[in-house]
């Protein structure tokens, strides 16, 4: 039973340069969210997870596809955002930038309630969701200002702006990117807290994977605006079967047996812009089964080349990849 | 401290120890005590933020200079009716000679009435004042509830805005004053009109491209996350912080209304019945005092209009110094 | 190639003196990569500017640092305009910045080439071309415009301008921090060959542990101006010495590794302010591991096993164990 699901997603930005052309961002993708599930998107610049993310939200109204929570689809009216508001709620990137330095700590999380009406008891309210975000006391942090905290409290703060109207998705988008190192691991281990504490579920878009290990359940790796490969976080990771998984699993600095055990596997090139997609897998010019040839082998080199391959379904474990031949047995089945 | 029940007493305690009550909220008649303690603890946080302020303000001599004149001015201008003889400005009771040159009795010399200039000039210093910051409010408050619109919202109705812009940006200020004027009578009112109407386009085009600058920034993504509408996102994010550059830009904008006035008044389209130094200068014109070589009746106005001027022009570039760098940092 | 001794570096702003860098030594050998690791405000930044001597005017120096044995600190201007790119490069972090968008590419790499004369005019052409080549770009591109570039490709062109005068030493600050998995990969993996092609030495700044230990050698963990943990990169990684050595390689969690399946570990409290740092272990009051002497030894680096130095009052016992 899912909490919240995308079905057949297409988001399109009129691309620069030539007329007419289009950056197809996000180009068909399901995924399914469970109650109390930690799902991480993963990919690199490009690759449309932040755009996917944005449309869960209803930030962006894709050009096609149905978001639907709690198994009601998304209507778009301002209403009916507003209510859906209360129950999935964002986490940005950059903690500084996210909070009005002219507001006050109590301020930015208090406006999440102030806007929707909710201010009964406001300052308990305030300083519980302070609380569970690891400020405390709560009442010290009140009327500070963001200046005066570091990252790490700081992305406390918009997180408690978020916990204040109860949701149960956050979505989270590079929640610690630009924190200190240090630090990245109290405010994931409070991610991971807030959903055995409240069951709240959460997509966290990320391009490492190593955050993806540390506290995701599910993984859905994306490439140039399509999920590749979607399964169980130590399944994908450990036993990657679609090439460029593979290829960013190999690259990751890895102690397991000796340093060079997993020869890594660089792509040459750079992801292609949005608007000039390949033909067929939409990865089969920096594939690296297809330049060493064992995808000619295997007799799928002219699939590759020529046809499209399905979207995956929102929970796997899937893998979109002629020479894997896309479905695993269902959950259940050993990978 | 943490648990969920906090009671007001606790909040009030705590707020009393560590200084940290909440902000007062505009709801919720039943947080008096708090709110009382929140409300003084933010109001010492803004003297002291006023306070920053003025210390950076005050290393910008040209902005002080400024700042004391236009207080002089404004002083002066104001407490006219009590520190001058009203009757002074009545024709029919005039005592001066005919263009008299400054002597004891008439320190800046009397018009072609017998009226004291310098009298003729505090007076006119009200209706230059009046004129100018009325007008210049009316441009602000225009140009500010369109910039902000038109940065905010996208599509048709932006255009459309930016459009209307345009429109009155390129109006020509005599002309339409001239028109006005024919229509609704030369009267203050119509140099207002004709001075906020022709202003705003420039303050609104400031504002725009600052609204979307702010737009563009993270808070207000989170802000439209936690369910914003345009309302709350344009008044609690976007206007505080465009603001400070109103501020500035306005202070800029009364220099040049002032000097508005003075032209449309020397043009014979303000209130004939008033005296401002736009029609102080008109009078010492059509009276021949240029050529009977009467000065004083030229250069009062003249010079008073040039030092409030320059006062608002350094008042407002001090005012962009002072707030520039924070808005970068912004 | 590279030895600095007692390096101290200290701001002055306003009334304030803030020490960035407490006394740091180094050592590189001709074609051997040295990792600096260390977060916001350990003073890693200040060091790499320290070297070519491009710190503010106003900044108080001391100590030295020899490059082929000349002290930067004490050259003249005139040696240390030709040291400077010639002797020793920087590639800085976020090169979408540091190329003048009004310049062709090919004209910002031969600046250097021009200014330090190494090569005669007629041949610069044919230098930028084999440049080019070096970091994987076809020659064409000395034609394009910064921004007509991806970051991954500006980056190569910071690297080519680096390269450009034949350095013996490359100072690469953050020079991946900004790309992506797959391009910091290609950067890493041309920044390695060609130093050990042409045996410059390296040193290599980043926040990423995990990055540090797979390209260098050996790795200095910083922390509040002073390095922690110095060792064989890969040890120091796996087998940390320093309470805040193992919080920095717990960030970057093993992908595989159970021990940091679903168990993010994180360090608590805030980087200290270099402007006012706690007597004894600048790191004792986030340390889960602290005592009381952590308050009121001053810790030096202490041997910690075979060519390891950690700053630890726990090493001695470890070691002697």
């Amino acid at each position: 039973m899912t909490l919240l699901s995308a079905r057949g997603i297409h988001v399109h930005f009129p691309a620069r340069g030539r007329r007419g052309a289009v950056a197809r961002a996000v180009d068909g993708v399901d995924l399914d969210l469970a109650p109390g599930e930690i799902l991480a998107l993963a990919g690199e610049s490009g690759c449309g997870k932040t755009t996917l993310a944005r449309s869960l939200l209803g930030l962006i109204r894709p050009n096609a596809g149905t978001v639907s929570y709690d198994g009601v689809p998304l209507k778009y009216d301002a209403a009916s955002l507003k209510r859906y508001r209360r129950q999935v709620q964002l986490v940005l990137q950059d903690p500084t930038g996210a909070l009005n330095p002219r507001h006050t700590v109590y301020e930015a999380v208090a406006e999440g309630l102030r806007i929707h009406g909710l201010t009964d008891d406001e300052p308990r309210r305030v300083a519980e969701a302070l609380a569970r975000a690891g400020l405390r006391p709560p009442e010290r942090f009140f009327l500070r200002y963001p200046h005066e905290l570091s990252g790490g409290q700081r992305q406390r703060v918009v997180i408690a702006g978020a916990l204040v109207l109860e949701p149960r998705v956050i979505i989270a988008d590079e929640p610690v990117a630009s924190l200190d190192a240090s630090v990245r691991g109290e405010i994931l281990a409070l991610l991971l807290r807030l959903r055995d504490e409240l069951g709240l579920s959460a997509l966290v878009v990320t391009h490492d994977l190593g955050l993806a290990w540390n506290i995701a359940d599910r993984l859905a790796v994306m490439y140039l605006g399509r999920v590749v490969e979607i399964g169980p976080v130590a399944q994908v990771l450990t036993q990657p079967r679609h090439p460029y998984t593979q290829a960013l699993v190999s690259v990751l600095p890895s102690t397991l047996g000796d340093g060079g055990s997993r020869r890594p596997i660089v792509l040459t090139g750079e992801t292609p812009d949005a608007s000039r997609v390949p033909e067929g897998c939409r990865f089969h010019p920096r594939c690296p089964k297809v330049t060493d040839g064992t995808a000619e082998t295997a007799g799928v080199a002219e699939a590759c080349r020529t046809k499209e391959l399905p979207v995956l379904d929102g929970v796997g474990p899937a893998v979109a990849c002629h020479l894997v031949d896309g479905r695993l047995p269902a959950a259940g089945g050993q990978a | 401290m943490t648990d969920g029940s906090m009671t007001e007493d606790n909040v009030a305690h705590g707020g009393a120890a560590a200084g940290s009550a909440p902000v007062a909220a505009p709801d919720g008649a039943a947080r008096h005590e708090v709110t009382t303690k929140a409300a003084s603890i933010a109001w010492r946080r803004r003297r002291a933020a006023l306070a920053r302020f003025w210390r950076e303000y005050r290393r910008h001599r040209g902005g002080v200079v400024g700042l004391i004149i236009l207080a002089a001015t404004a002083v002066i201008a104001l407490a006219a009716p009590v520190i001058t003889d009203p009757d002074g400005l009545d024709v029919t009771k005039a005592t001066g000679g005919v263009l008299d040159p400054p002597n004891r009795e008439f320190l800046l010399g009397t018009d072609e009435q017998g009226r004291s200039v310098l009298l003729l000039a505090v007076w006119g210093a009200r209706i230059s004042l009046l004129v100018g910051v009325t007008a210049t409010l009316l441009a602000m408050v225009i140009g500010t509830l369109v910039g902000i619109a038109a940065g905010h919202f996208s599509g048709w109705l932006s255009a459309a805005l930016m459009r209307i812009t345009d429109w009155f940006l390129v109006l020509p200020r005599l002309v339409l004053a001239i028109a006005l004027a024919a229509v609704l009578g030369p009267s203050l009112l119509t140099i207002i009109i004709a001075i906020g109407l022709t202003s705003w386009p420039g303050t609104a085009r400031v504002i725009r491209a600052q609204t979307l600058a702010v737009e563009a920034r993270p808070y207000l993504e989170r802000a439209r996350a936690l369910g914003a509408g345009h309302w709350h996102q344009m008044t609690r994010h976007v206007l505080p912080n465009v603001m400070p550059l109103v501020l500035a830009s306005t202070t800029l904008e009364v220099a040049s209304a002032i000097l508005s006035e003075a032209t449309l008044s020397f043009l014979g389209l303000g209130d004939p019945s008033r005296i401002s130094w736009g029609t102080m200068l008109s009078r010492a014109y059509g009276s021949g005092a240029v050529t009977a070589g009467s000065w004083w009746y030229l250069l009062t106005p003249g010079v008073a209009i040039l030092l409030v001027v320059l006062s608002f022009t350094l008042c407002g570039r001090a005012l962009e110094a002072v707030l520039n760098p924070r808005l970068r940092g912004r | 190639m590279l030895t600095v001794r007692d390096l101290r570096v200290t701001y002055h702003s306003g009334r304030t003196a803030v020490p960035a860098v407490r006394g740091v030594d180094l050592d590189v050998a001709a074609g051997q990569r040295l990792g600096i690791a260390g977060e916001s405000g350990c003073g890693k930044s200040t060091l790499a500017s320290a070297l070519l001597r491009l710190l503010p005017p106003g900044t108080e120096v001391s100590g030295e640092i020899l490059l082929d044995g000349e002290d930067v600190l004490t050259m003249s201007f005139g040696r240390l305009r030709a040291v400077r790119w010639a002797g020793a490069s920087i590639v800085f972090q976020g090169a979408m910045h540091a190329l003048n968008p009004v310049h062709r590419i090919g004209r910002q790499i031969a600046e250097p080439l021009l200014l330090h004369r190494t090569v005669p005019p007629a041949r610069v052409q044919a230098r930028v071309e084999e440049l080019l080549a070096q970091v994987g770009l076809p020659a064409w591109r000395a034609n394009s415009y910064p921004h007509e570039l991806s970051g991954g490709q500006r980056q190569r062109v910071m690297i080519a301008m680096a390269l450009a005068c034949e350095p013996r030493l490359v100072i690469a600050d953050e020079a991946t921090t900004a790309l992506d998995v797959m391009i910091q990969a290609q950067v890493l993996e041309l920044i390695t060959r060609l130093t050990t092609e042409r045996g410059i030495a390296l040193v290599m700044i980043s926040h990423d542990l995990s990055v540090l230990s797979s390209t260098c050698d050996r790795v200095a963990v910083m922390y509040a101006g002073r390095i922690v943990e110095e060792g064989p990169a890969r040890e120091v990684f796996t087998s940390p010495a320093h309470p805040y050595a193992a919080a920095l390689a717990a960030a970057f969690p093993t992908v595989g590794d159970e021990a940091s399946r679903l168990r993010p570990r994180g360090l608590g409290g805030d980087p200290p302010d270099p402007a006012h740092l706690p007597p004894g272990c600048p790191f004792q009051p986030r340390c889960e591991r602290a005592v009381a002497r952590c308050a009121s030894t001053d810790v030096r680096l202490r041997p910690a096993g075979a060519g390891r130095h950690a700053a630890c009052v726990h090493v001695d016992e470890e070691v002697a164990a």
